[in-house]
């Protein structure tokens, strides 16, 4: 029992990270997808060079070059800026993709029928095109964020007190190496599981209003 | 930086290439072992009977629910409790064996799922057995429509290779990270670090677009 409360001390911390590293991501998300779907080159290849190189680098990774390289050489960082921030722009590319892939979902014949009715290309963007690609992409974002609460335990790596943190740190104080990591399993696994309950059912009835 | 960041790469990267090295190999052997497991998994989760399906389940979903990072501190710190005691790579292999096998069981079912109905029907109807209709007609076609899916997770895989150095394996990572603290100069090191990861997840990435293009063409 003990152990649960000294697991539990890095929910707060964990759920921390992960709620600020999404919002970081829905934010840079939209310009990285507008610009990746842009028929102009100069948009679309540096967008798509930014993306592949956010999401093919490890997320250790990149919270190392964050708080040890940059941290360390450049402005100083605390773990939880470093990484919400690190965490925060591989979410960014992650989520353009699937923003992206939401857009295309939506069919042309809406953008058709908005320019027929006289709607600017931003009009038709926000209006129309915009709320039903909203709606195809909310599953699959929302898959993304109960990922994200997963591969935010990378941040104990950086010294963020966090889940994974807590259950090192206690496996250390007490001696017991089993039980604090399957505290943190259970902790993990019980957060997820009602988001993804959660999430199921919101896409079945976002799903209704889409045009086909 | 420059000239200075360049001849310091070079002095740098035969230590990380053997770090590499390791990376590539244990992500090599976690996907072979978990993802014959993951098949056999899936064909458990689709199975008709309640008591072989539910556990089954009940097994993928801890193992997507628990993060790797957790699995691996599990099997290296917690197993020699249960009196089981593993070097790092092999902890670390079983360890992304695992959750690998959890990952791949719901893309190996989904593929499984994508085979037309028709295809077990015909099965049927020319009297082959539940077994063969698996071993013959659903798992061969399934596991092709399941193959681009595989290899991008194969990729993500690679890349959780580096969660390993908090069990000190000298992958990549470990590799980058203690050059950096014996040289201060962390930002270039991890640099490296971080483009040969780019190596190797880049033309991987290219290969799933177009393998999937590929195989999609007679779908």
């Amino acid at each position: 029992m003990e152990h649960v409360s000294a697991v539990l001390l890095g929910v707060p911390y964990t759920l921390l990270v992960t709620v600020v590293a999404l919002a970081i991501g829905a934010v840079l998300g939209l310009p990285l997808a507008l610009a990746r779907r842009s028929p102009l080159a100069v948009l679309n290849v540096p967008a798509r060079v930014v993306i592949d190189v956010l999401r093919g680098i490890p997320p250790v990774v990149w919270l190392f070059i964050i708080f040890f390289g940059i941290g360390n050489q450049f402005v100083t960082l605390d773990p939880i800026q470093a990484g919400s921030l690190g965490l925060g722009l591989i979410s960014a590319a992650y989520l353009a993709e699937i923003y992206r892939s939401g857009l295309g979902a939506v069919h042309s014949g809406q953008w058709e029928a908005s320019s027929a009715l006289g709607l600017s290309r931003t009009d038709s963007m926000v209006r129309v095109v915009g709320p039903q690609a909203f709606r195809v992409a909310l599953p699959a974002a929302s898959t993304y964020a109960i990922g994200l609460l997963k591969d935010s335990s990378v941040v104990s790596a950086i010294g963020v007190a966090d889940i994974v943190f807590q259950a090192t740190g206690d496996s250390r104080a007490t001696g017991a190496a089993l039980a604090p990591f399957l505290v943190a399993a259970a902790i993990y696994i019980l957060l997820g599981t009602p988001l993804a309950i959660a999430s199921r059912r919101m896409d079945s009835r976002l799903r209704m209003r889409v045009a086909r | 930086m420059n000239a200075d960041l360049l001849s310091n790469w070079l002095e740098w990267l035969p230590d990380l290439g053997r770090g590499l090295q390791t990376s590539v190999l244990l992500a090599a052997v976690s996907l072979a072992i978990g993802i014959p497991i993951g098949l056999l998994l899936a064909v458990l989760v689709s199975s008709r009977r309640a008591a072989i399906r539910m556990p089954s389940i009940v097994l993928v979903e801890i193992g997507r629910g628990t993060p790797a990072l957790v699995v691996l501190q599990l099997v290296y710190f917690g197993l020699p409790n249960a009196g089981l005691t593993l070097g790092p790579f092999t902890a670390a292999s079983a360890a992304l064996a695992l959750t690998t096998a959890a990952y791949t069981s719901e893309i190996i079912r989904g593929g499984l799922e994508a085979v037309p109905k028709g295809e077990v029907e015909a099965s049927q109807a020319l009297g082959m057995s539940y077994r063969d209709t698996m071993r013959f007609v659903l798992i061969p076609q399934g596991m092709r429509i399941a193959i681009p899916a595989l290899v991008g997770f194969g990729i993500l895989m690679f890349q959780a290779t580096s969660l390993a150095f908090t069990i000190s394996l000298q992958e990549l990572l470990s590799r980058a990270y203690s050059i950096g603290s014996s040289t201060f100069l962390y930002f270039q090191v991890l640099l490296l670090a971080g483009v040969l990861y780019l190596a190797i997840t880049l033309p991987s990435g290219w290969l799933t677009g177009r393998l999937e293009r590929r195989l999609s063409r007679h779908l």
